[in-house]
């Protein structure tokens, strides 16, 4: 059991993690605008579950850390049920009319990129820079300069940073927190030994030593696996515990290139699947096209020599 | 039964290929796994509390969205479309290259430009369609799909291989965070990043080769067309 509220853990904690607290409660502020805005919609067919979505997944952000770990846990499961009954919807937002973007368009000009280029570059200056504040935390710092920035140039009326925030948040929804719980699943399977089982059957198949063979496993799953679930973040925290990990980092493969790789390995297989409706068959309705599948056809033959440049830039760069 | 373990697994391919709820299924999938590990269910809530929590770093990009939605309002997207509207004389395998070369770049820094509805449909696909339209007279309607079928190839390819070189991007921080966990302390979004940068010019690179294929291709079926 761990404790309930540990000062002696939190008065150790140095300028990084203190910094990233920090950010992910402005993280859990911004999910409860997002269930405020919920709540306000009176249209809104679920909205006391879907504000208590943003809710529960705000407590997690802000108050998680402070509390026995399964008080997180159980969030978590109530959050999957919230969405697995389909209760948690988009409310209704304050969406910028397109005569109000064209208007500012023409008045700002080119300039309105300049936040955007600020936000990506200070990132890096800053990871680069600062290192005691830690490359995580130059996402959240990097923020702040572009949001400096941004007033600057925009002149915007401060109610739109909690308002676009909220929207946007709102606008990518609960696949926004797909990628993270994908990395807890990955720790599940770690702990259960899943890796291992996956491992002792793939070993059949790489000859020991063959760091190519291991490579070309690893990224050829990849794709597979995404062409199967049509969802290459699925793919990466199965496959990397169970490929990546013990048949290329563990053999000394450098881990950045193998992750940095590995998901673009999986985004081949993506190109290639109806699976990955949103990007290859709801597009050519869009289009209207005779071929439904006539953007998988498009894509196959590029994907096919990506995969290929994908194992050839691994095998040299990794090792 | 080790093979008993890899339930998750198969909870996870099955539920993502069915299009069930991603959420639940993999939630479901982790307490299956738990569960065949012969985890108590205090520890396997435990375990999925602590995890969730350390890797809050993956949900690091809403710290991004405030500044991305201020400047779509100031008209972020309006200009993106006027830049790529000056591009003329072009042939569609040009024009598909420099959409290609701009989504990439675009989605490198942060820039959300793309989507098959708001640049594709209306823009990229009818440039594309008018440039050999120009050069061929009117087009065969199996030429006409295959154009639609590389313009949002274009989309996807720019999208895809590009976006992992902003340190804020979910991949990266999918990436850092699985990596992370699994004791690889390593692993940040600044070297995830940069290490994106080689795919990012593998695609452009031979994005641009397979879109001249494009132009010779219509060369071949359609000359003499006009």
């Amino acid at each position: 059991m761990d404790s309930i509220l540990n000062i002696n853990e939190i008065a150790s904690w140095g300028l990084s993690k203190t910094v990233a607290e920090f950010f992910y409660i402005i993280i859990g502020i911004v999910f409860i605008l997002v269930g405020v805005k919920a709540l306000r919609d009176k249209n809104h067919s679920s909205r006391l579950m879907t504000a208590a979505f943003w809710f529960i997944l705000a407590f997690t952000f802000i108050a998680g850390p402070y509390l026995p770990k399964f008080i997180t846990g159980i969030a978590v499961v109530a959050i999957a049920l919230l969405t697995g009954a389909r209760q948690v919807k988009p409310s209704q937002s304050d969406v910028p009319s397109a005569e109000e973007t064209r208007k500012n368009a023409d008045k700002l000009r080119y300039k309105v990129f300049l936040p955007a280029l600020v936000l990506a570059l200070a990132a890096v200056l800053i990871a680069t820079f600062w290192k005691d504040l830690g490359a995580n935390n130059a996402i959240g710092a990097s923020a702040l300069v572009a949001l400096v920035v941004t007033f600057l140039v925009t002149r915007v009326n401060p109610k739109y940073v909690p308002k676009d925030g909220a929207r946007l948040m709102d606008n990518v929804g609960t696949v926004g927190i797909l990628p993270q719980l994908l990395a807890a699943l990955g720790a599940l399977f770690t702990a259960a030994g899943v890796g291992t089982v996956i491992a002792n059957g793939v070993q059949a198949i790489i000859p020991e030593g063959s760091k190519l063979i291991a490579v070309a496993v690893y990224c050829i799953s990849m794709a597979l696996f995404t062409i199967i679930m049509g969802n290459g973040f699925a793919a990466f925290s199965v496959i990397t515990v169970g490929i990546g990990i013990p048949f290329l980092i563990a053999q000394g493969a450098n881990p950045i290139i193998v992750g940095a790789l590995g998901l673009t390995a999986g985004y081949c297989g993506t190109l290639m699947t109806p699976m990955a409706a949103n990007f290859n068959i709801m597009p050519a309705a869009l289009l209207e096209t005779n071929d439904k599948y006539v953007i998988i056809k498009s894509q196959a033959p590029f994907a096919l020599v990506m995969l290929a440049v994908h194992i050839i830039l691994m095998y040299l760069l990794a090792f | 039964m080790d093979v008993l373990k890899l339930i998750g697994v198969l909870i996870v391919v099955v539920g993502f290929a069915l299009k069930l709820d991603t959420i639940a299924t993999v939630v479901v999938a982790g307490l299956a796994t738990g569960l065949v590990a012969g985890m108590t269910p205090m520890e396997i809530l435990t375990t999925l509390g602590n995890s969730f929590l350390t890797n809050r770093t993956a949900t690091l990009f809403v710290l991004t969205l405030p500044v991305i939605g201020i400047l779509e309002r100031y008209g972020l997207k309006d200009k993106a479309v006027d830049f790529i509207r000056g591009i003329k004389h072009a042939t569609t395998g040009k024009i598909l290259s420099l959409y290609l070369v701009i989504r990439a770049f675009a989605a490198a820094f942060s820039l959300r430009i793309g989507g098959h509805p708001q640049f594709v449909r209306p823009l990229i696909n009818p440039m594309a369609q008018a440039a050999a339209q120009a050069k061929y007279g009117p087009l065969p309607t199996k030429t006409e799909d295959q154009i639609k079928g590389m313009a949002a190839a274009n989309e996807n390819f720019g999208n895809f291989f590009a976006q992992n070189c902003f340190m804020g991007a979910s991949g990266t921080l999918l990436i850092v965070s699985t990596l992370n966990e699994q004791g690889l302390t390593d692993v940040n979004a600044l070297n995830i990043s940069g290490a994106s940068w080689y795919i990012f010019g593998a695609a452009v690179i031979l994005g641009v080769m397979y879109n001249y294929l494009l132009d010779r291709r219509q060369e071949r079926v359609l000359k003499g067309g006009k």
